[in-house]
């Protein structure tokens, strides 16, 4: 009976498919938009290193991170999730619907980076990145402070992405060329979202700055928030010293300079100053997190863990 | 100048030059449109309108894509790509503010757009004698 | 069709204009019914325009008030991979209230005006939104159900006579297409899952089913304004129609999924070749429109806040920018 009724339904004209797998709709004559091959709506996948390729790998086993580059790994998708953590907070709340989209992206594109990161970094340890995401407790993250400081107002998140953003141009233009295939090839990917990311912020500084006064105020205030955790995330340690002297991690000391001269000509041209305040302590690295990092956790993980062994 | 004269907006955005255009907004408004009440107080935060065209490959023509409201020129192209580009729709954008746009008079089809027909002869069909003969 | 909105030309125009109107309403006339579209810059009857815009303005407010639900669940997905699905579906929902803004803008009202109105409280936008997302499944029952109904409803609009309208269907149709299998993924997913996965799937299919059959409007009966729309070729099917249409396809769905929909009364009906369903609390739908739904208020000032937070940002890139413009000019 049932096969008889849907025969029915696909009679009728008019309404062109059932489901709507691929939607081609079916606009003919005036409505149409531009002829077809012009067409500003044709849309497609792409083809670009993806989280699940290095899944595949990692399961193959033809990618598998020693103990060191999967610690390594495990920072850079650690500061990633936990900023597009944050960065997904705004999306419906962003000061015009075009920030919503923007914000969104570049959310996703930090996800994106996360999961990589992630999911390379679990194969030492036979974990998924969910498993990493969701299971470990706030001393086993490994992110830095200034990825976990909150969202603030406009100007705060601003001020967090430049710092961000100018950091990892830096981070990745070097990992592109990483002794480890794997790490380079998510860098490559990586740096050019990232690239764009700088330019979001850069134009957005200038924007607050040169804008209202209100506008610069909140800027200033802005960058003094997030400017005591710049120095965390360029600090060496035994693990990064290793890896670089293999030729595997950039060492961070090795961007600041970079970062300081190009953070200095975008904060110039906007008229502000590098701010000059206390540098905090950090620990992030060595699981010595921000108050900010419990909740973050908390809310992120609760369902995972209501429902352990459970899949989605 | 209209604070954001879509060029699509009946009434407001009248292109300079067009004097059939200038009567016809008037007869518009007149007709009671809600339009024009639009511009009062609150609009000077609201970013304007732009027009938004998208290459999907190259060789192709950029083709009007949709519409977005950003403060310049530099955000509005940030904008179009987040906005318009999120899934591999184009290799190139332009943007242009809406009331950049003149467009033609929607009264004056008959005048404007009449004329080609039955001048067949701008048309290879037309000449049939050589029909048959071959690279003709 | 033919002599209807003369009664809407002014009587204090000149002979002159009074022709124009007359050949204006003819074009208009000639256009609707040859199936064509009509541009934002030709003639049309007030009533049109007025219809247009509410219509738009409505989508437009439901796409963006419906973003609420599934943003509150984007920090707490279980999964890096929903999480993303989720982030990009939610993203899409602004870009389609965008698109849709922009439609009614050519109708010549502002998109500050529209979202005034909005956060006043003076607009309405579909209801279901006003209900709470309160669990994961929720995620895939919106998706499957609730952005399914919107494509029923939105294909035929693709045709819609208004072109600007049209064409943003066309593309929000298109971006549409993956909201829907990823909401029965999620649901089947955990259809297929552990026992208190199935039940939290089954209670949002419960929670969704009835509110998303009453996304297609009131019953025909009790929808004055549908057949003057359909003649005019925005809608192009009556709103019962679309419903009994979307019943057909989830009573086949939900079978895949492996789940029941709280409905004992669906039934094919071979006489009239329609798919008839149990009966809806239109009482419900009434009051949650007029503001006594259980998110209603909460909806709307989470919108008010996001944008009297963020008036101070689009202030400072509008001044940004004619201080740039006055430097340039005076270069
Ligand atoms: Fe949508
Ligand atoms: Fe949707
Ligand atoms: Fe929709």
């Amino acid at each position: 009976m049932t096969t008889a009724n849907s025969g029915n339904m696909e009679h009728d004209t008019d309404f062109a498919h059932e489901g709507h797998g691929d939607i081609s709709v079916g606009v003919s004559g005036a409505g149409a938009s531009g002829d077809g091959s012009a067409s500003a709506t044709r849309i497609t996948p792409g083809n670009a290193l993806r989280p699940e390729d290095i899944a595949l790998e990692v399961r193959r086993g033809t990618a598998k991170p020693s103990e060191d580059v999967a610690e390594y790994a495990l920072r850079l998708g650690d500061d990633a999730l936990i900023l597009a953590q944050r960065l997904g907070h705004w999306i419906s709340r962003a000061p015009e619907l075009e920030e919503d989209v923007a914000l969104g992206n570049i959310a996703l594109d930090q996800l994106g980076h996360a999961r990589s990161f992630l999911t390379y970094a679990g194969g030492a340890w036979d974990k998924s990145e969910d498993d990493l995401a969701y299971f470990r407790r706030e001393h086993e993250f490994r992110s830095a402070h200034l990825f976990e400081q909150p969202n603030g107002d406009f100007a705060v998140t601003i001020a967090r992405q430049l710092v961000v953003s100018y950091y990892q141009y830096a981070l990745y233009s070097r990992l592109m060329q990483s002794a480890d295939p794997t790490l380079a090839a998510i860098a490559a990917k990586a740096v050019k979202e990232v690239d764009y990311h700088r330019d979001h912020s850069a134009q957005w500084v200038l924007r607050l700055a040169g804008g209202t006064e209100e506008s610069r105020r909140r800027m200033i205030q802005g960058l003094r928030l997030v400017w005591p955790y710049v120095e965390e995330i360029f600090e060496d340690d035994e693990l990064t010293t290793r890896l670089a002297e293999r030729g595997v991690a950039a060492l961070p000391s090795s961007l600041r300079q970079e970062f300081d001269n190009r953070i200095a000509e975008t904060l110039a041209e906007a008229g502000l100053d590098v701010p000059d305040v206390p540098q905090s302590l950090g620990g992030g690295r060595a699981g010595r997190h921000s108050e900010h990092l419990g909740y973050i956790l908390a809310e992120m993980q609760v369902l995972a863990r209501e429902y352990p062994g459970a899949s989605w | 100048m209209t604070p954001h004269g879509n060029p699509e907006f009946p009434g407001e955005s009248t292109p300079a030059g067009s004097a059939n255009e200038g009567s016809r907004a008037a007869a518009a408004s007149a007709s009671s449109t809600p339009a024009t009440s639009t511009t009062e107080s609150h609009s000077h935060s609201q970013w304007p309108l732009w027009e938004v065209f998208v290459r999907s490959s190259r060789g192709l023509s950029h083709v009007h894509a949709g519409s977005l409201h950003a403060p310049d020129a530099a955000m509005a192209l940030r904008n179009a790509r987040d906005l318009y580009t999120r899934r591999n729709e184009g290799v190139s954008i332009w943007v242009v503010p809406a009331d950049a746009i003149s467009a033609s008079d929607p009264d004056a089809k008959g005048s404007f757009f009449e004329s080609p027909q039955g001048k067949d002869y701008r048309h290879a069909t037309y000449y049939t004698k050589s029909e048959g003969v071959k690279h003709l | 069709m033919a002599s209807q909105n003369l009664q809407s030309v002014p009587a204090e125009l000149s002979p002159e204009e009074v022709e124009r109107e007359k050949a204006g309403q003819a074009y208009f006339e000639r256009i609707i019914a040859e199936d064509s579209r009509i541009e934002p810059r030709d003639w049309m009857p007030e009533a049109y325009r007025k219809t247009l815009l509410r219509q738009i303005s409505q989508h437009a407010h439901s796409e963006i008030i419906g973003m609420q639900p599934e943003a509150n669940w984007i920090t707490r997905a279980p999964s890096l991979k929903r999480k993303a699905i989720l982030m990009a579906k939610v993203q899409d929902e602004a870009g389609h209230g965008l698109y849709l803004y922009s439609a009614a803008e050519t109708l010549g009202q502002s998109r500050d005006k529209m979202m005034e109105d909005l956060i006043a409280g003076k607009a309405r936008y579909s209801s279901i939104f006003n209900y709470p997302a309160v669990s994961w499944a929720d995620m895939g029952a919106i998706g499957w159900l609730v952005d399914g109904a919107a494509i029923c409803n939105q294909v035929p609009l693709c045709r819609a006579s208004y072109g600007p309208y049209g064409r943003a269907m066309v593309r929000i149709c298109k971006e549409e297409s993956f909201h829907q299998r990823q909401g029965f993924e999620i649901l089947l997913e955990l259809s297929n899952g552990t026992p208190a996965q199935k039940q939290m799937a089954q209670e949002a299919v419960n929670r969704w089913y009835a509110p998303s059959l009453m996304m297609f409007g009131p019953p025909d009966d009790d929808s004055p304004n549908s057949r003057q729309s359909m003649a005019w070729n925005i809608k192009r099917f009556s709103n019962d129609e679309l419903r009994s249409r979307f019943v057909g396809m989830i009573v086949e769905q939900v079978k895949v999924l492996g789940l029941e929909l709280p409905d004992k009364d669906i039934r094919y009906n071979e006489e009239t070749r329609k798919w008839e369903y149990g009966p809806l609390d239109w009482e419900e739908f009434k009051n949650v429109l007029a503001g006594r739904g259980p998110c209603n208020s909460q909806r709307l000032e989470r919108r008010r806040q996001a944008h009297d937070d963020g008036a101070w940002v689009r202030e400072a890139a509008a001044e940004y920018a004619r201080k740039q413009a006055e430097k340039e000019y005076a270069a």
